[in-house]
Formats: structure tokens, sequence, C-alpha cells
């Protein structure tokens, strides 16, 4: 059973999501139930994926789907391939979606209504989609699982409130834009190669030389385009702060950290697998340095947006833009360690995010205000909450222990060796920014002390267990458990940071 | 200029009017979907987007003189009556190229869905605002911004 | 010769481990307190053991195995570093006695997480003195940083906000944007080791214009030391009460910003390739206008605990410019000057505390003929004055001759000047204060009445830290041995 692990870390959210909708919506607890287990499973085996990498000669798995052997030496199914960077990203997105899962169980009831059941078999479409992108191995696989993605992050996003159905439909159309441009580039990769593998579209167009093709350049910039859109990338993050700030609590804190990484990880495997090193960072073309100024541009704007907000899940949602900037920066600095940190900024700024959108929902459910003014004397009534958004803080602000600190480290290293001063100039001012944005929050919430907070609403949801915070266990674990992950992130970064490097290519 | 032009014609567009649909079908959705006001209109521009990029698919799997890709009896029966090797019977360059067929009728699907999904947000969207016009619902968002 | 031990670790724990004992035991104040008492004493007798295997030249060092790629967290206990632990261990057993009759005289509000974070902010202080490579440094600075944000602003009230405000602003961004690429450029240059050494790891590495920029950027980035561009946070946080502005900003947090230079000078460049590379003028003329800046500003300020805050100021740029002489006897006047000036600054900070304890006075002017009636405070704030000006019979003469002869050696004729012209400038801000304290005619005198000092608490600390300067004085030997570690000299 071994050898299917991969397989199983798709199928499992996959039957959870047509259990769940079989199970109806009357039966709640069910629900989360079925999908608790089919997250917990698929998580046991995302991490035996990380030890069969670790445990092969080669670093990479190759599994084909439905078992179809290639023909004259091309795939003809549908391969999944998980390298060790893969192996980590799809143990983040199941585990994010597990804990998220927890999170979920007393607020979904008041924030879905009647939609329990479909709330929860979207959410495992998502992650089945999320973590096919990270493995497929199949570019036009890749898109499909990329609207995949998209068309249950839309509905997901559109069952908050009417603001966020038009957030939604917004999403939508920049959305589509983005995945039909990755398509276009796939059908030019398509002609020139005859191929949809991306290890054998690599190796055709490695023996073919076809790299001078301007088809080749355009398939290039329509895919990068493609991807850009998705992930957020200044000036194409017009979709994202009203999407995920707007969308109810318990769908945004799981999209947040997830959805921009993954785009992110897919472009990291275009530049680096699919065209190659060779390819996207020859002398020939200009782009590399242009990208780079436009991640520069794209930090410090995203700095100055979240600045200028007032309410707490924009603010958040403006640092992705900008921490995008950050590792779109970074894997264009055509330099191992740069690449790195590029790679180790997924799962630092994953971890980081989740901890804040937690956070977040947990501070706007129990004083029902989504400004930053809600902070104010919560040191006092709830400790535990913002001990675990002070450490997402940190981490955002860059201070050692947190994983935000090592992967600003890998980052910064790696301009330094290429002697990009222009990018370390931004990286630290975006962390003298946040530490800015964050310390005026935690300041309020050190200081400020209100009367009256014993009377602020209880959940909606009956009478959950109460805890110190006056919030249920079940939100209070998951943001430790995220809290936690930042630090372990930032602890172990080496062996991270090992592994990660075992994956790059050589350039 | 005008000989030019001709020429220009004969070299790029004529051999290549299939990208030229696309391309200009593509860029009439793009133009509704980025400037128009309408949810309604901007969808119709997104499904004549999606469209424009099937039909790019579709056109790239045709060869001169090719036909569908289903073997017809004769070669049938060559095969399997008088056994000889298919390699030998089917000619690649009398078929069209079948993938990039299949590959549209998922993406016809994926677009189908996305634009039911999308249908189904503006009524919702009407629903709540009772416009489909995207200024009249940002005005009704403005002053308030209760939500 | 350097040896595997645990010790270092024992002693940067113990005070932490005190912060759950003192949580635990917040309802009962005495029992919290005598927590913080076992921490301290324990933490100082641990320090005590290992003075004398340094003395012997050996190196101890505990590694928690590495975090980043070459670079371990870890300790390494050495003269300069032990040095500094003896001084901070033994200064918080007397500021945690003054501390307790100071917040209990004044009946001050969450004393619990005060004395916790009291705890915290001396782990890493102690962890600054045992970092055995720059990164343990770096991390260590900043966990003081933090810490110490929640004594800073103590208060709450609206001063205080603003000013830890200041500190956090100044602390931070100072170290995130100059020192955090500062070290990354050294870790890239220096092949991914960045553990102290005597030579310096990055002597060869580098050339001349970068060694300038990595070495302004490290100066100036440790901001707790107080060199002139980014100085305000110190006055500033002279908004805590009096106790930390004594622990921390007479030793612990500004002593660790000196001692984040003196190990740049010597274990991150070396001062023979500083030499070399001749860049370290640039900053000795900060530091020197420092001294002279500071010094005069102190001279307007009518705020007590201000006028101590630049004089801190000025004493902190004796220290960078002893050791940007780059001389041995100039580096061993710095390190010295490190203790002397702590022993002489806390007792200052403990006599201002005791008269705001004893009479709610904050200003200058209101201290004419205080010396009548609080006269064991005004003595101990004269033996404090005369050390931090450089006079006999106190510690801080001791120090400031190894500094004069540095500069002396060193050759640098017009910093000699600066070190004369900020003395008596030094002289002119103490002085007056404690002859108008004596010395006033009776009609002038403020106070009337019969002695009236402070709780003992408060006052026995402050004896006994001016009975160390002037202890420093007769018997400095100890402290010069475990400079001469460092540096060389006899």
């Amino acid at each position: 059973m071994t050898e299917h692990f991969s397989a199983l870390i798709l199928l499992m959210p996959l039957f959870g999501a047509l259990l769940v909708t079989l199970l109806g919506r009357e039966r709640r607890t069910a629900c989360w139930l079925t999908a608790l287990v089919c997250l917990a499973a698929s998580s046991a085996f995302a991490i035996g994926n990380i030890c069969q990498v670790l445990a092969s000669k080669s670093g990479d798995l190759r599994y084909r789907m439905g078992g179809w052997q290639e023909s004259a030496g091309y795939e003809v199914g549908i391969e999944l391939r998980v390298d060790m960077l893969a192996a980590l990203v799809v143990a983040m997105v199941v585990l994010v979606g597990f804990v998220n899962i927890i999170f979920a169980k007393t607020r979904v009831g008041s924030e879905m209504k009647d939609k329990v059941a479909f709330f929860y078999a979207l959410k495992q479409l998502l992650i089945v989609g999320l973590c096919g992108i990270v493995m497929t191995n199949d570019a036009f696989n890749l898109y499909v699982l990329i609207e995949i993605t998209s068309l249950t992050s839309y509905a997901l996003i559109a069952m908050g409130n009417r603001r966020a159905a038009l957030s939604s439909f917004n999403y939508i159309i920049m959305g589509t834009i983005g995945a039909s441009f990755y398509l276009l580039g796939v059908g030019y990769l398509y002609i020139k190669t005859g191929t949809l593998n991306i290890d054998d579209i690599s190796s055709v167009m490695q023996s073919g030389d076809l790299w001078a093709h301007p088809s080749i350049m355009i398939a290039f910039v329509l895919i990068m385009l493609g991807i850009w859109t998705k992930m957020a990338f200044f000036p194409l993050h017009g979709w994202l702060p009203n999407a995920y700030s707007y969308a109810p609590g318990v769908v945004g804190s799981f999209m947040a950290p997830l959805m921009t990484k993954v785009m992110v990880y897919v472009m990291l495997r275009v530049m680096l697998w699919l065209f190659g090193g060779e390819y996207v960072y020859s002398s020939g073309h200009i782009w590399g340095e242009l990208i780079i100024w436009m991640s520069i541009i794209a930090i410090i704007a995203g700095s100055f947006l979240a600045l200028a907000c007032t309410d707490i899940k924009k603010m958040l949602t403006y640092l992705i833009v900008a921490e995008v900037g950050y590792m779109v920066g970074g894997a264009w600095l055509m330099d191992g360690a740069g690449i790195l940190g590029s790679m180790y900024h997924i799962l630092s700024d994953a971890a980081m995010t989740f901890c804040l959108f937690l956070a977040a929902s947990i501070v706007i459910l129990r004083t029902g205000d989504h400004r930053l003014t809600a902070f104010t004397g919560l040191f006092r009534s709830m400790p535990l909450t913002m001990t675990g958004f002070t450490v997402g803080a940190l981490s955002m602000i860059g201070l050692p222990p947190t994983c935000g600190f090592f992967s600003k480290w890998y980052l910064i290293s790696g301009a330094i060796e290429v002697g990009h001063w222009s990018y370390v100039a931004a990286l630290l001012f975006s962390s003298l920014v946040n530490a800015v944005i964050f310390f005026r929050i935690i300041e309020r919430a050190y200081f400020g002390r209100i009367e009256g907070v014993e009377s602020l609403p209880v959940d909606a949801d009956g009478s959950p267990p109460v805890v110190l915070d006056r919030v249920p266990y079940s939100m209070l674990l998951p943001l430790l458990m995220a809290a936690g992950s930042v630090l372990l992130v930032g602890i172990y970064n080496e062996v991270l940071a090992g592994w990660l490097r075992a994956a790059i290519p050589s350039l | 200029m005008e000989f030019l032009a001709a020429g220009f014609i004969e070299e790029n567009i004529v051999p290549k009017f299939n990208y030229w649909v696309y391309v200009i079908l593509m860029m009439i959705g793009l133009f509704a979907m980025i400037t128009k006001n309408n949810l309604i209109k901007k969808l119709i521009g997104m499904a004549i987007f999606q469209t424009a990029i099937i039909l790019f698919y579709v056109s790239i799997g045709v060869k001169a003189e090719s036909g569908i890709p289903i073997l017809g009896h004769e070669q049938h029966h060559e095969i399997v009556e008088e056994g000889r090797a298919s390699s030998e019977v089917i000619k690649k360059e009398k078929f069209a190229n079948p993938l990039p067929h299949v590959l549209m009728l998922t993406a016809i699907v994926v677009g189908v869905s996305t634009l039911g999904l999308a249908l189904a947000i503006s009524q919702r969207i009407y629903g709540s605002f009772n416009t489909l016009e995207e200024d009249e619902i940002l005005d009704q968002l403005r002053p308030g911004g209760h939500d | 010769m350097i040896e595997e031990s645990f010790l270092p670790l024992i002693t940067w724990m113990v005070s932490l481990l005190a912060v759950p004992a003192i949580l635990l035991l917040r309802r009962t104040p005495n029992a919290r307190e005598m927590a913080t008492f076992v921490a301290a004493f324990a933490k100082f007798a641990l320090v005590a053991v290992m003075v004398p295997m340094i003395l012997d030249g050996r190196v101890l060092r505990f590694s928690f195995g590495e975090i980043l790629p070459g670079i371990p967290l870890e300790f390494r206990v050495d003269g300069l570093g032990i040095l500094f632990a003896l001084v901070a261990s033994s200064l918080w057993i007397l500021t945690t006695l003054y501390a307790v009759g100071y917040m209990r005289g004044l009946k001050e509000h969450d004393q619990t997480r005060f004395f916790a974070c009291f705890a915290v902010s001396i782990s890493a202080t102690i962890g600054v003195a045992f970092a055995g490579n720059l990164f343990t440094l770096y991390l260590f600075y900043e966990v003081l940083s933090l810490s110490t944000y929640p004594l800073v602003t103590h208060h709450g009230d609206k001063e205080a906000r603003s000013g830890g405000r200041t500190y956090l602003s100044h602390l931070l961004g100072t170290s995130v944007a100059f020192v955090l690429p500062a070290m990354i450029y050294c870790w890239v240059r220096s092949g991914g080791d960045m553990s102290f050494t005597d030579g310096g790891f990055l002597a060869g590495k580098i050339g001349a214009g970068d060694g300038m920029i990595v070495l302004l950027a490290l100066t100036l980035g440790f901001a707790k030391s107080g060199l002139m561009p980014f100085h305000s946070w110190l006055p500033n946080a002279m908004v805590a009460p009096t106790p930390v502005s004594a622990l921390l900003h007479a030793v612990a947090v500004v002593k660790v910003g000196v001692f984040c230079v003196i190990r740049v000078f010597t274990g991150v460049f070396g001062t023979d390739f500083l030499g070399e590379l001749d860049v370290a003028t640039a900053v000795s003329w900060i530091a020197a206008f420092t001294v002279i800046t500071s010094s005069l500003i102190a001279l307007s300020q009518d705020n007590l605990k201000r006028r101590l805050a630049f004089s801190t100021i000025g004493q902190l740029g004796y220290i960078v410019l002893g050791v940007s002489l780059l001389s041995p006897l100039g580096v061993t006047g710095s390190i010295l000057h490190i203790a002397m000036h702590a022993f002489g600054k806390i007792t200052l900070f403990f006599c201002a505390g005791a008269i705001y304890v004893a009479m709610h006075k904050k200003y200058v002017s209101e201290l004419v003929g205080i010396g009548r009636k609080m006269p064991i405070t005004m003595a101990a704030f004269a033996i404090g004055s005369l050390s931090v000006i450089g006079l006999p019979v106190t510690g801080g003469l001791v120090s400031k001759w190894y500094l004069v002869m540095g500069t002396a050696e060193s050759g640098q004729i017009a910093l000699l000047v600066v070190f004369l012209v900020s003395s008596i400038l030094n002289a002119c801000y103490f002085l007056p204060i404690v002859y108008r304290a004596f010395l006033c005619r009776p009609e002038e005198s403020l106070y009337d009445g019969g002695r009236q000092e402070a709780p003992l608490a408060c006052l026995v600390p402050l004896c006994i830290t001016a009975a160390l300067s002037v202890f420093s004085f007769f018997n400095p030997n100890l402290l010069l041995k475990l400079a001469g570690l460092m540096t060389g000299v006899e």
C-alpha cells in the first residue's frame, strides 16, 4: 500500500467530500467527523510521503494514476511526481486543512446556516485540488486542478455576506482570465512538443533545442501571467483583499495561507522544472531584472496598503500581497539561496498567515468588531489568543526564532550573493512597516482597557465549551497549534532548508 | 503600399487565420470582462474568452487533408481480418490529432461549470442588491459600508 | 582551550526558571520575591563558580545545535563575557532588593508582571554576555528589546506609551534595518561561520569599503549603545520605574549595546584587521561627538533621571571610543568601564529613585539642601558622581586611566582632548547637585526637619553599590585580569 500514498492523499478527501454530501445537511457532527477523519488520514499519508521521499535515493517519487504505462518513452496517463518540495507543500496543505476543520467545528453552524454539509464537501474538494496541483506532473491536468480549486473557492467565498458574493464574482473574472492564460500557454507548448507531461516537455525542448523559438517564449510569458494573476502578484492583486476578507471566517483563514502559496509553488515548478533554470535565467532575457523590480514594487505597495487599513482582515490580506512579492523576487534572484528562500517562505508564510488569520477570526468573533480598535485591551481578556497573535506578528516582522526571520535570512542572503541590494532594502523596509503595523495593534491590546468585555456576544451556536479566553477549545487549540508551527518551522529551518536544497535542480 | 499590404496578408494572415480568429475573439471577450458594467455582460465576455481558447486548441489538432480520427471499416478489416500491422494501416497524416479535442472536452466542462457558478452568484448579487450594474452596486455599498 | 560545559546553560536558565515560579506565586508577594532572590543568588553563585575557570584561560562552551547552516546557537564564555555576566548578575541581586522596596513603597500595580519580565530580561542579558557567535548575540539582543518593553511602559499612561514606542522603534528598527543585513552579509562573506574568534571571523575576508559599511551598520545598528543619531530612546525610556532605569539603563540594556560593539570590534573584525582596513576612525569620531554633545545636553536637563540618561549616553560613548582606538589599553579601558560605570551609574539611579520614593522629587532644582534630609543617599550620590566623572577614590578613575592611556598609545591626541573636556563637563553637571545638596545656606534649603531616608530596602542596595565603586578603585585586579584575557594587557 505504501506505493499508493501519493494517490491516497488525494483520494481520502475526495471520497470524504462525496460522503459528506450524502450525509446531508442535518447531520452536522457526522459531517464534521467525516471531514476530520478523512483529512487526518490524508495528513498521515502526507507525512508518510515525506518519509518515503527521504528514504528514496532519487529524491522523487512517481506514481502513474490508473497504472498507464509509458509508451515509446513518453508518459501516456497522468503522472504524480512528488519530490521533497512537493511532499512538504502537500503536507502543509493537508495539515492546515486538518487544523482548520477543527477550528471550523463551532463556527460553521453560525456562518454557513444550512449549508454546513456543502461547506465540508467544498473544503475537501479544495484540498484535493490544491494537493493535486502540487503533485501532478501533467501540464493540462494542472490546469484542470487549478480550476477545481478556483471553482470551489469561488463558491466558498460566496457563502459569506453580500459583499462576499460581489468579491467572489470579481475573483471569478480575474481567476478565469488567469487560468485561461495558463491554458493558452500550455497550448503553445503542446504545439511545439506534442506532449503534456512536464518532464517530457522539458526533455523534448532540450533534445529538439527549441529554446530560441518564439512559441516557447510566448508560452512562458502566458503561463507566467496566468500564474501571477492567480497568486495576486501586484498589480494583478485586485481580487484578493476583498475576496479573502469578506469570505466567512473559517474560509478566509484557510484559503489565505494556502492559495497564493500553492500558486507560488506552481511558479517555481514551471520555472525550474518545466522550462528549466537555464532558459528562465538566461542572460538573453530582460525579464529577470524587471520581475525583481516588480516584486520590489509589490512588497512596498503591499506594505503601504496594509499600513493604511483599519480593518484587521484587509490588512492581513494586503500583507499577503507583500509576501507574494517576497517569494516571486526570491525565485527570480537567479541564485540557489534565493530560490531556497522562496521555497522556505512558502512554508513559513503559510504557517504565519494561518496563525494570524485564526487569531483575527477569534478576535472578530469575540468582539464582534473587525476593525483594529477591536484589539483594545485584549491581552487581559484573551491572553492566549493574543499570545498566538503575537507569535504570528513577530514572525511577520521577522524576529528570531520565528520562521519569518529565517525565511528573510535565506532571501536576503540570496540577494546579497547576487548583489541585489534594492531587493534587500525592500525586504527590510517591509519588515519595518510590519513592525509599525503590528506593534500598533499589540500596544493597543496591551494597554487599552475596556469596560464591559463580559457583555460581548457569545457564539451564536448554542453553548460551546468555554475556557480561559471565553473561546471554545476547538478554536483556541488550532491557533496554538499554528503558533507552535510558526516556531517549529523556524527552529527546524536548517533541516527543512537541507531537504529543500536537495530538491532544487542544479542551475 | 498596397502591394506590401497584400504580401503581409498572404504571408501572415491567410496561413495563420485560425490564430487571428482566436486572438480577435479573445480580445473581444477580455474587453467585455474588464470594461462592461453589467455583470451578465461580463459573463458573456467570459464565455467568448473561453470559447476563443477552445477554438485555438481545436484548430491546432487539424492537419491539411485529414479526417476525423475514427477508424473506418476498411482499416478495421485490414487490421482484424488480414492481420496487417496497425502502424502500416493507420496513416498519421490522414487523421486529425484527437488529443487537443479531448482536452477541450474537459475545458468545456470547466468553462460551463464556471459560468454556472458565476450565474448563480450573480443571482445572489441581484437578490441582495436588486441590480446587476456594477456601479450601482458599488454606490449601494459606499455610504454605509455596514457589512 | 575550549571545553564543553553545562554551566553556561544553567546560568542562563536559572532566571528563566524563576519566571514560572514568579507567575505561580503571584498571590503571595513574599514568596514571589523569594523566588526572584533565590534565582538571583543562584545565578551570581554560578557566575562566580565560572570565574576561576575562565581565569585559568579556559573557555566554556555549550551548544544547542545548529540553527542555520553553519551557525549553532551556542554559548561561549570568555573573559569579556564572564566580566559582563559578573556585573549584571551581582547587580541583579541588589536591584531586586531595591525594586522590592521601591515597588512596595509606591504600591505599584502589576508587580508580578514586572518581576517576571525582569527575570526574562536578565536571562537575555546573560545570553548576550555568553553568546558564542553573532547570530546568538542578535537573538538575545532582540529578546532583550522585547522583554524590556513591558518594563519601560510599566505605568501604562500616555507618556509611558510614547516612551515605549520610541524605545521599540529605535531598538527594533535599527537592529532590523542595519544589523540584520550586515549580519547576513558577514555570513555570506565568511562562508557560513560566525563564531567570535580572537582575530575576528571576518579578518581578511572583506575589503575596506565593504568593511567600513558593515562596521558602521553593526555599530550603529546595535543602538542600545546609544551612539548619537540613534540615542533618543534612552532619555525617553526614563519613564520606566526607577529600578528598571537603574538595572536596565545603567547596566543591562545599554551595556548590552556597548558589549555588542566590543564584540563587533574584537570578535567579528578583530582589532588588528580593523587597523589594516583603517576604518575605525569614523566610529571614533561618531563616539567623540556623542560624548561631547550628550554632556552638553545633560547640563541643561532639570529632570534628574533625564540628566542621568544623557550622562549615560556620554559614558557609553567613552566605551565605544575606547574600543575604536584599537589599542590593547583602550580596549581594556572600555571593558573595565563597562563594570566601573555600571557600579557608579546604578548608584546614581538608586539615589534618584530613593529621593523619589522618600520625597517624590524628580527635578534637580528641587534638591537644594536635601543632603541634610537624606544624608546617606546623597553621600552615595556623591560617590557615584565621582566615579562617573573619573575622580579618586572611585573605580571610574581606573577605567578612565586606561582609556586615556589607550588614546596616547594609539597617538590620537585630539581624542585625548575629548576625554578631558568631557570629564570637565561631567563634573559640571554632577558636582553642583552634590554641592547644593549639602552646602547650601540654611535659608535656601527647601527642606526642614529631621532625617527622612527611603525605606531600608532602597537604602541598602545603594550603599552597597557605592561601596563597590570605591572597592573597585582599590582592588580592580579581578576585573583587570578578566579584561586582560581578551586584550593581553596585564
